[in-house]
């Protein structure tokens, strides 16, 4: 199916709504409410574009594309629709983009970059709104909060678990957890989806405040180390400090489609924890001290050696592990049945 | 599992069994949640606790724990009394039908019997069956609720009966699914760390597998099957096994019988530890050497859904520590050898060599989203689910599994089932998690004890109590609960402060040597 | 059966009841049976008589004396004057003049046909008004094809605002197989000053009830919901009454008239919100969730109430619709004008001597509805403006007063005929105050689901209040145009949208009001 988009024909696939079709072609349109795992919502309104035929101004995350259909992006009405809107949505709460932790990785302040939107033009919010600090790994400050539906969608639909929601309405609307209390005390169990998805400064990371901007970081994507399912997540390093600053779900992964849980999200700590090991121990007279890598090395191998040659093989097991990387288990078992000639080999899996 | 997670959407019905999916399995649950949610798929939880997930689902059964097979013999009982079984795929695809059908079909599994046995309402357990057995497509997810029985061997086959009757296994969005619990448990157990078999299940006991791999590695194997885990602390203890070498493990927390496991610990001459931390385990051993963590070194760990992904460095390792293949190559050449692994890459190479289901996963195919063995060559797309067609033995075999009562039964003096599992914010031993202050604060240890048994001790919530068992004791502050049915409690066992498997019976499942971690009989006293 | 000397019909409505209507009537019965007049005089429940501002008031026919404002003390003597010794009491009685000008024109009345002159809680009294025969004709002989085509014949469009053809509508759906389809009353009426609906319900609701039947059989709907305001207690009672009637007399259940077509009723308590009586968001609502309106396409006509075809109709609509099967198509389009044919029911509110409720035909122009059905200005001021379409209407001043009131040609001066509500003010007024308050009830109003409608009615309102104060520029009036301009063309549904209408109309026809509180 061919339609025209500013002029220029393109392929549309079965299904496309307009904005999905010019996002494929990075054509940007301007949106803060669509995201392809909570769909189109068609609230934020500043994906509007024109259609050629069609009186008014038309919502392009849920237009669907018909043959032949001519669409503008960019024209001055569009855009000055578009800035409009972005304009209300920007003067509706607190954009200090300065202290802002999302800043440089924010949808709403992409799309005022885009529209040249250098400051908001009212002023709508009353300086007394709540940042919700109860939960443990999340902070909500509700002053950048753009009602883009996004969390409610990801937190019951996505996850559902079921405990955020809108409150109020109006100008007053607000996101809300379990009816409107604080989040820590709430039913929410932390899986950061809201978060992850929320496209403004308002849902973030606590424990991240601070610690980098978003391009100074490095991501970097693995699997989780937790549990079985396998979460591929993006990691963000802060490589000056060789540090974990904060982890994402990847969003197109097949095994968690951007989802992770607590553990997965905030549960790294131990990665960059004070008290790991970070040398070779031998216990002598009961406590232990610090030896290199060739004695300890050399002891093992000695100790091993001299255990096969009185008792055999058979007196030595290995025990392989669920936490290491497939290569290293392999490498184990290798180790276990060649060097050391024995099939005492198992791990904890089943426990 | 035999199916893929991305296949969790198209069952039309799911039964969860053993399984306290959303605590510990968090992003399949999400799955599973988001199918009932979508309307087209109905949901069954049968468990002792009513635990988060069965607030979505259709029908919820609170089962004592310990009679899992008496309760899949009477779904069974009456799916077959009702017709609704798949009498095609039973008679095309399946092999000893009659024999299993004179065991479930015997009287003590009519729901009304079953009822007396596990608690649950016949007319539950009739609902169920309807349910299960009248919908197009269902599968069955599990986890150590099912295998950590002394009969968890016998509770696998029977959902694998189930799902064999049914006509569910070999199609998308049936399967029998058991969750694994961390990471890498597939992994490990793909690549050979079992004392049975070499990397991809070929078996010690097989000549030739024998001589492929002493071939591969120009030397000579043993051909006799290893000890488990399980045999291994009792040979410690016995003083028959003198050297362990224990990578990444933490038996002293995760183990059953806590103070068998310490003797054995202390009788052993000498005990090899490579941790990230000092972990109580640790503390045992004659020699610590110091590990990479996952995100400090490259490799691949394969998921739950056979999935292998790549794992991928992410931060330099502190200084002083190797990661474990390196240390294994290191142990390995001092004690005379030769290798020569360069990078993790090498190693990869040798396992698509040597490991048919995984020969066309090379370190080049990975890609971002992983593949699925079997994938037995480089243009192999990898496989979402296991048995299309026709099972790898060729016909599928239903076996008569008879109903056996746990090992240790609750009596006079205690009176209770004790059942242990995971909470959501914790994970495994603590070794990991407990490292982020965060998740301590969310979850700390607890004992869960139904309304009705703390109200007749006189318990309240968050009081700190004495649990027994004839192994040992630990306090622990009270849940009281209307989640968990009268007379069951229930510990994580995350925890070293009270720690649940110094409580847990070590009397294991003759075939899979799994310990009986999910029943026992214990007693709570007030510490006043 | 007795022969009445006299009926009294009592006006039972939601003032009335606040104005002791009960106690009076209680009154007057103890009244008649002192004088032992019982078997000759008969007192009669109605809905509203179509007076506002009048407190308790009664009707007396076939004298036709209209009694307002009654109070408790005056029953006696109504009684011994009036009904004994034939001697209205003048002084409780209706100005004489405004009674002739108040000129109900009941040839013309189509929807109100019945209200205040039959009992509303009496199913008998509506069939023996000709009611329920348009029923027993649709499904003794008639497919339902045929009643959506004489629907679209007639012309009828939607009195709910928007003034969509109701044919057209049922059209989509009709022809539509599901598993189940469903007919939606919409009985919100949150516009402000709006009550027709209400009064329909209350004086009429067998009428109601036999629109909602001819329209789920045509269009092959089995359960339709009534979903009414909670403040409407009256209209819910009636409803109820009138639904469990119908069941009992088999015109409402399984297999009616033994046609095999089966149907219920049930009412839902709304939400109170205004953007409730959205089609969309009503639906919402209905379904348990928050109020907000939901993207079209998929109309509800495909995919309404839980996802199923779903026809939304106002209570005005639908109350239309037993007279066009009934008589006709063509009988039908003999009232109104060409392209929009019928009657209209208005409410009148604001500086009239008689502010109430009307029918008309369809295109009667402004001037003839203030000066005939509104009894003409109040206190001898000048017309100043009228607020027409309801909140979201248009500020119109004199220049319009001849405009006919339809559709089509209100659409030429970019007005709309809305809800029916007319808000006449005479020279007293000021627009700045007007608009504030439109703009108040709007802010209040949104409900949040889209940016430019919650926060541009944040600023129109923050830029109002500035100018009320005394604070505003020129430049705002600019500003508030172009706002609800950009919020006409993006807000998500036409409450954001419509804003453009109240406030380009009060700026530009009455400029000179927001320029005085410049100075
Ligand atoms: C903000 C808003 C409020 C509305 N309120 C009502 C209402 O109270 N009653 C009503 O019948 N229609 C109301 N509507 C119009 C309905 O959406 C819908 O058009 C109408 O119910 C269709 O019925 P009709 O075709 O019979 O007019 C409202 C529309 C909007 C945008
Ligand atoms: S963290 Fe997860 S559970 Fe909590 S509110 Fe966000 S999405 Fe919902
Ligand atoms: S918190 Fe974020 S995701 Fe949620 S509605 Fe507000 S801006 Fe959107
Ligand atoms: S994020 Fe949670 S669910 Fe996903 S793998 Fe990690 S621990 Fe498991
Ligand atoms: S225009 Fe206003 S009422 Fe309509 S959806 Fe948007 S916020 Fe809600």
């Amino acid at each position: 199916m061919q339609v025209y988009l500013n002029g220029k024909a393109y392929e549309a696939k079965p299904g496309e709504t307009v904005l999905q079709l010019a996002l494929r072609n990075g054509i940007y349109i301007p949106h803060l409410c669509f995201h392809e795992k909570t769909g189109q919502a068609a609230k934020c309104r500043a994906c509007v574009v024109e259609v050629e035929g069609i009186p008014g101004l038309k919502t392009s995350c849920n237009l669907p594309l018909k043959e032949g259909l001519k669409i503008s992006t960019n024209s001055e009405r569009v855009l000055d629709a578009q800035r409009m809107v972005v304009d209300l949505a920007l003067s509706s709460g607190r954009h200090d983009c300065l202290s802002c932790e999302q800043s440089g990785n924010c949808e709403l302040q992409d799309a005022a970059y885009y529209l040249g939107i250098e400051r908001p033009t009212y002023q709508l919010y009353e300086d007394n709104f709540e940042v919700d600090d109860s939960s443990e790994f999340i902070l909500v400050d509700r002053s950048k909060c753009i009602s883009c539906g996004r969390c409610v969608e990801a937190c019951n639909h996505t996850v559902v678990n079921e405990v955020i929601g809108f409150g109020e309405r109006g100008f007053a609307t607000k996101i809300v957890f379990d009816g409107d209390i604080p989040m820590g005390t709430s039913t929410c169990v932390q899986c950061g989806e809201c978060m992850q998805l929320c496209p403004v400064g308002c849902i973030i990371d606590k424990r991240a405040v601070g610690s980098g901007r978003n391009w100074e970081l490095d991501k970097v994507e693995t699997v989780c180390p937790y549990c079985g399912v396998g979460c591929r997540m993006e990691v963000q390093v802060d490589r000056k400090q060789n540090k974990i600053t904060r982890i994402l779900g990847v969003d197109d992964s097949p095994t968690n489609n951007g989802m992770l849980c607590v553990k997965g999200r905030f549960g790294f700590d131990f990665v960059n924890s004070d008290e790991r090991l970070t040398s070779p121990l031998i216990k002598e007279n009961g406590s232990f001290r610090d030896a290199s890598w060739e004695e300890a090395i050399a002891l093992i191998a000695r100790k091993f050696t001299e255990i096969k040659k009185e008792f055999g093989s058979d007196a030595i097991a290995g025990l392989a592990s669920a936490k290491v990387t497939n290569e290293e288990n392999f490498a184990f078992q290798k180790f276990i049945r060649k060097e050391v000639g024995t099939n005492n080999v198992d791990h904890c899996a089943r426990l | 599992m035999t199916n893929d997670i991305a296949g969790i959407k198209k069952a039309d019905v799911i039964l969860i069994i053993g399984s306290d999916t959303s605590a510990a399995h968090p992003v399949i649950a999400a799955r599973i949640k988001q199918a009932v949610r979508d309307g087209k798929t109905k949901l069954i939880v049968i468990d002792p606790k009513k635990i988060t997930i069965a607030d979505y689902a259709d029908i919820y059964a609170s089962h004592r724990p310990g009679t899992d097979v008496a309760v899949l013999n009477c779904l069974m009982h009456e799916i077959l009394k009702n017709g609704w079984e798949d009498k095609e795929y039973i008679q095309n695809r399946l092999e000893g039908f009659e024999e299993f059908k004179a065991e479930v079909m015997k009287d003590i599994y009519s729901p009304e019997y079953v009822e007396k046995i596990s608690g649950v309402p016949a007319e539950t357990l009739r609902a169920i069956a309807k349910l299960f057995g009248t919908a197009k497509t269902a599968s069955l997810y599990y986890a150590m609720g099912i295998t950590q029985h002394t009969t968890g061997t016998d509770n696998v086959w029977s959902t694998a009966n189930l799902q064999m009757i049914c006509g569910n296994l070999g199609v998308e969005g049936g399967g029998v699914n058991p969750l694994r619990g961390q990471s890498n448990v597939q992994g490990a157990c793909d690549m050979g760390g079992l004392p049975n078999v070499y990397p991809g299940y070929q078996k010690v006991t097989d000549a030739k597998a024998q001589a492929k791999f002493e071939k591969a590695w120009n030397c000579k194997l043993d051909n006799k099957v290893g000890i488990t885990v399980t045999e291994m602390f009792d040979a410690m203890y016995d003083g028959k096994l003198k050297g362990l070498y224990v990578m990444g493990e933490n038996p002293y927390l995760s183990d059953p019988d806590q103070n068998h496991i310490i003797k054995a610990m202390e009788t052993i001459d000498f005990m090899v530890v490579q941790d990230l931390f000092m972990t109580e385990t640790a503390a045992y051993a004659d020699v610590i050497l110091p590990a990479a963590a996952y995100a400090e070194k490259e490799g691949h760990v394969t998921n739950t859904e056979r999935r292998v992904q790549k794992s991928n460095k992410v931060i330099d390792p502190p200084k002083g520590v190797k990661a474990d293949w390196e240390i294994i190559q290191l142990i390995a050449n001092a004690m005379g050898s030769d290798w020569n692994y360069q990078s993790p890459r090498d190693i990869t190479k040798e396992i698509n060599l040597l490991t048919p289901q995984y020969a066309g996963i090379t370190w080049e195919r990975v890609g971002r989203n992983g593949l699925q063995w079997p994938c037995p060559t480089t243009d192999h797309p990898g496989t979402p689910y296991l048995h299309k067609g026709k099972f790898a033995r060729g016909k599928g075999l239903l076996k008569p599994i008879p109903f056996q009562e746990a090992n240790e039964l609750p009596d006079e003096e205690y009176p209770l089932i004790l059942t242990t599992g995971r909470v959501l914010q914790q994970f495994h031993t603590g070794t990991m998690s407990r490292k982020t202050e965060g998740l301590n604060n969310l979850a700390g240890p607890m004992v869960m004890i139904s309304v009705y048994d703390a109200e007749k001790m006189g318990i309240s919530n968050s009081e700190v109590v004495k649990i027994a068992t004839r192994r040992g004791e630990i306090e622990a502050p009270a849940f009281v609960t209307k989640r968990i049915q009268p007379g069951v409690i229930y510990i994580p066992f995350h925890y070293s402060e009270a720690p649940a498997n110094r409580l847990t019976n070590s009397a294991i499942d003759p075939v899979a040597k799994i310990p009986e971690y999910k029943v026992c009989a214990a007693k709570v006293k007030k510490t006043n | 059966m007795n022969f009445y000397r006299s009926h009294i019909l009592i006006g039972i409505d939601d003032s009335s009841l606040e104005a002791g209507v009960k106690e009076i009537e209680q009154a007057l019965q103890e009244e008649l049976s002192k004088l032992n007049l019982t078997d000759e005089i008969n007192i009669l429940e109605t809905g509203t008589l179509g007076y506002f501002g009048t407190g308790v008031s009664m009707m007396v026919y076939p004298e036709q004396v209209t009694y307002v404002n009654l109070k408790k003390e005056d029953i006696a003597e109504i009684a011994k004057e009036h009904f004994l010794k034939g001697r209205p009491v003048q002084r409780l009685i209706l100005d004489n003049t405004l009674t002739r000008q108040y000129d109900f024109n009941y040839k013309n009345r189509i929807v109100l046909s019945n209200s205040g002159i039959i009992d509303p809680e009496n199913i008998d009294e509506y069939m023996g008004a000709g009611g329920y025969e348009a029923w027993e004709k649709a499904l003794t002989s008639m497919k339902p094809a045929e009643l959506v085509e004489e629907v679209k014949a007639s012309g009828l469009r939607g009195r709910g605002g928007a003034g969509f053809p109701t044919g057209l509508k049922w059209s989509f759906t009709a022809p539509l197989t599901a598993d189940q389809k469903y007919v939606v009353v919409n009985a919100d009426e949150g516009e402000p000053g709006t009550f027709k609906d209400r009064l329909i319900m209350e004086g009429d609701p067998h009428k109601l009830l036999e629109g909602v039947m001819l329209c789920a059989y045509a269009i092959g709907a089995n359960r339709a919901y009534i979903y009414i305001r909670g403040e409407y207690k009256l209209c819910i009672a009636r409803l109820e009454k009138a639904i469990n009637q119908a069941r009992e007399y088999g015109i409402l259940g399984e297999n009616i008239f033994e046609s095999g077509f089966s149907l219920d009723i049930f009412i839902k308590i709304g939400a109170g919100a205004y953007v409730c009586g959205e089609e969309t968001a009503l639906i919402e609502s209905m379904e348990g969730n928050r109020g907000n309106p939901r993207s079209k396409p998929p109309f509800p006509g495909v995919s309404g109430a839980w996802q199923k075809p779903t026809v939304v109709n106002n209570v005005e609509t639908l109350a239309n619709v037993p007279a066009i099967i009934k008589n006709g198509a063509s009988w039908f389009k003999e009232f109104g004008v060409e392209g929009c044919y019928g009657t209209k029911v208005y409410t009148v509110m604001g500086d009239v001597k008689l502010p109430g409720l009307c029918e008309v035909d369809m295109g009667t122009t402004l001037r003839t509805i203030i000066e005939q059905y509104g009894g003409g200005m109040k206190d001898g001021k000048k017309f100043k403006a009228a607020l027409a379409g309801g909140a979201a209407g248009v500020f119109l001043n004199d220049t319009l007063l001849d405009v006919n009131m339809d559709y089509n040609s209100l659409k030429e001066y970019a007005a709309v005929l809305g809800s029916g509500a007319i808000l006449v003010m005479n020279e007293d007024a000021d627009m700045v105050d007007m608009l504030w308050s439109v703009i108040r009830f709007f802010r209040h109003e949104s409900c949040g689901k889209c940016n430019p409608c919650a926060n541009g009615n944040e600023i129109l309102y923050k830029t109002i209040t500035r100018i009320r104060n005394g604070e505003g520029c020129e430049a705002d009036l600019d500003e508030m145009i172009k706002v609800s301009d950009v919020m006409n063309q993006t807000s998500f549904c036409a409450l954001g949208q419509s804003l453009i209408m109240p406030v380009r109309s009060a700026i530009e026809n009455f400029r000179e009001d927001f320029l005085a509180r410049m100075k």
